[in-house]
């Protein structure tokens, strides 16, 4: 064999493998979605998705659906956006209207960076040394809070990276109009609004999907969340636990709640991705 | 005269309102300017706690932890697999090695298919418009669903599968291969599931640093007469090799710290796993578990304080190892 046909060969091996391995994970991902919904859909009915469970969520009875995990995680991942999204919003008009391109700025990202990383358990570990100190119980209040801590980092560089799309010119022709910082930073909240929509989505479904954080904060129940001060019941728990149940009933709730977590997701998570997409059309760069 | 004596009456009157106008103005201005600069502390000091919370949480953790910690040698904590809680016994060798094992088997399966399907998705593909979105989005997928699926398809395979055939074949020559657990759930089950999840995770952050090496080293080397993929090995990998680095990296401590889609598949048995089969317990596992009871035996909570300690302390420690060179390298393509 020639040195050029080895070569070729070489070219046609690699090409071969790589593409072997991207189509074959993306298989295996889309089998994982195909397994679920399998699943799911045989489990889903009207009751699953209107009636709270009864009968305890490892032993169970028959009767009762996922209602309450449902509400309870759409209650936490909103409380938690909220949350985040208060003390995140500050944090990034800080960066841009204050710090500008400082190099206190890139290290104020490399923190959130880290933060980030932190894995979910220990925010869930940290939050629930915090509510022993206080004498909080698990709650919903509690997992909205640990929640938040997981979700502000993602929401925080998310938007952070949506905000340096904007062109430097704008903030200097701002500023040339004789306007103070504080006053830009509406400008750049106009500017970016459809952008932070997108990160609001992704941090909304980081928290919706999060299981780790609360399950020593938010607690699980059968019963509907109905107060702040009482523990919750949420999807990924709602899988978790009644999973390994030995009777069908309670395993097919698992299933139901693992369907209507994976559609949520995917859905907000698609639309996070078109709407940046939408958005990021129009920026100037 | 009239209308001169009418507009002298009416000067001082209209110099007043002037006056009085630049002062409310500058009145105003002030009061912008103190605004600004009490939300700028504000809002600062808003970054500022954010930022502490990294120091807040390590705070809490060894304080929690210190009982433990001050009572015991390190040898004897972190060295050794003696793990009787109510006999005050706390080695994190078994749970150290199970969540190292694990998170290493993983990064074994999941590099190499990631890298090449990075180099796939930068270098080759036409459709990484919409395949890159795709995998995003399975991304997003939370790791409860990846533990259901890794209870529904990856533990049955292994055990019905994989494990006796392992075992037939290469148990007696390698103990590595060995079955001792006929339920499936275990180090291969846990590793498998890690890697799934790890994998877009790797590929998306290794694109955008394959795509970030310029354009112009490509065409250089193509112009030189080398093949696509020789380009690709020894002029487009060469260069993003750090970014490479950091991506597996930051995939390894997102493993590491991963807990719900680990604890449903690998088992659980406090052991040093010594074949691939065996079952295998975690650290954030360890945690999760046994937070119900920690108040009922002296020194436990202690014990999982430290736990959750030594998953921050490897994950901050890796976490800033690929941070900082991911920053070295973005301010090097800026040059």
């Amino acid at each position: 064999m020639s040195r050029s046909q080895r070569r070729k060969l070489e070219e046609r091996f690699f090409k071969a493998v790589m593409r072997v391995s991207l189509f074959g994970a993306l298989l295996i991902l889309s089998l994982i979605v195909f397994t679920v919904v399998q699943k799911g859909f045989r489990a889903l009915s009207w009751n699953m998705l209107t009636q709270p469970s009864q009968g305890g969520y490892y032993l169970g009875g028959d009767e009762g659906g996922i209602l309450n995990a449902i509400l309870g995680s759409l209650y936490l991942a909103a409380g938690a956006t909220g949350i985040a999204l208060a003390i995140g919003l500050p944090v990034v008009f800080y960066l841009h209207a204050y710090l500008g391109r400082s190099p206190l700025a890139n290290t104020t990202r490399l923190v959130f960076d880290v933060l980030w990383g932190i894995p979910s358990i220990v925010y869930g570990a940290f939050a629930f040394l915090l509510m022993l100190e206080i004498g909080m119980r698990a709650s919903l209040l509690a997992g909205m809070l640990t929640l938040a801590l997981v979700e502000l980092p993602i929401l925080v560089r998310a938007m952070d990276e949506v905000m340096r799309l904007i062109p430097p010119d704008l903030a200097e022709s701002t500023y040339s109009l004789g306007t103070t910082r504080l006053e830009l930073t509406r400008i750049l909240l106009r500017q970016t609004l459809p952008g932070l929509a997108t990160a609001i989505l992704l941090a909304f479904g980081r928290g919706i999907g999060d299981a780790a954080a609360v399950l020593f904060t938010a607690g699980y129940t059968d019963a509907m969340p109905t107060s702040l001060s009482r523990p919750t019941a949420s999807l990924p728990l709602a899988i978790f636990f009644q999973l390994s149940s030995p009777f069908p009933s309670v395993q097919a709730r698992a299933y139901a709640s693992a369907l209507v977590l994976t559609v949520m997701i995917l859905t907000i998570s698609l639309l996070a991705r078109l709407s940046l997409r939408q958005f990021s059309k129009h920026v100037i760069r | 005269m009239n209308k001169i004596s009418g507009l002298e009456t009416i000067q001082p009157a209209v110099e007043s309102s002037r006056i009085q106008r630049r002062a409310a103005r500058q009145q105003g201005q002030r009061w912008r300017i103190l605004l600004d600069k009490l939300a700028g502390q504000g809002m600062g000091a808003i970054t500022l706690a954010a930022c502490a919370l990294i120091i807040i949480v390590g705070y809490v953790l060894i304080t929690r932890a210190w009982p433990l910690i001050s009572t015991r040698t390190p040898g004897t904590l972190i060295f050794s697999d003696a793990w009787h809680p109510s006999q005050g016994e706390f080695g994190f060798w078994a749970f150290i090695m199970g969540s190292a094992s694990v998170t290493l088997l993983a990064m074994l399966i999941a590099v190499p298919a990631a890298l090449f399907s990075a180099i796939y998705l930068a270098e080759y593909s036409r459709a990484r418009a919409v395949l890159k979105p795709l995998l995003d989005v399975l991304a997003s997928i939370p790791s409860v669903i990846y533990g259901l699926w890794g209870v529904l398809f990856v533990v049955p395979l292994v055990r019905d599968h994989v494990s006796p055939w392992a075992d037939r074949f290469l148990g007696d020559a390698i103990p590595f291969f060995a079955n001792h657990n006929p339920t499936g759930y275990g180090l291969l089950s846990g590793s498998f599931v890690l890697a799934i999840m790890v994998f877009p995770i790797i590929v998306s952050v290794t694109d955008e640093v394959l795509r970030s090496v310029p354009q112009g080293m490509r065409e250089a080397s193509l112009a030189l007469g080398a093949t696509e993929w020789e380009t690709t090995k020894l002029v487009v990998v060469r260069k993003a090799l750090p970014g490479i680095i950091a991506a597996t990296v930051l995939g390894f401590s997102r493993a590491f710290g991963e807990t719900l889609a680990v604890l449903m598949v690998a088992g659980n048995v406090v052991q040093v796993p010594r074949s691939l089969f065996d079952a295998v317990y975690t650290l954030p596992a360890l945690i999760a578990n046994n937070y119900g009871e920690m108040m009922s035996i002296p020194m436990y909570d202690a014990a999982l304080m430290a736990a959750a300690l030594i998953l921050l302390v490897v994950v901050l420690v890796f976490n800033i190892m690929a941070r900082l060179i991911l920053i070295h390298l973005s301010q090097e393509s800026k040059a």
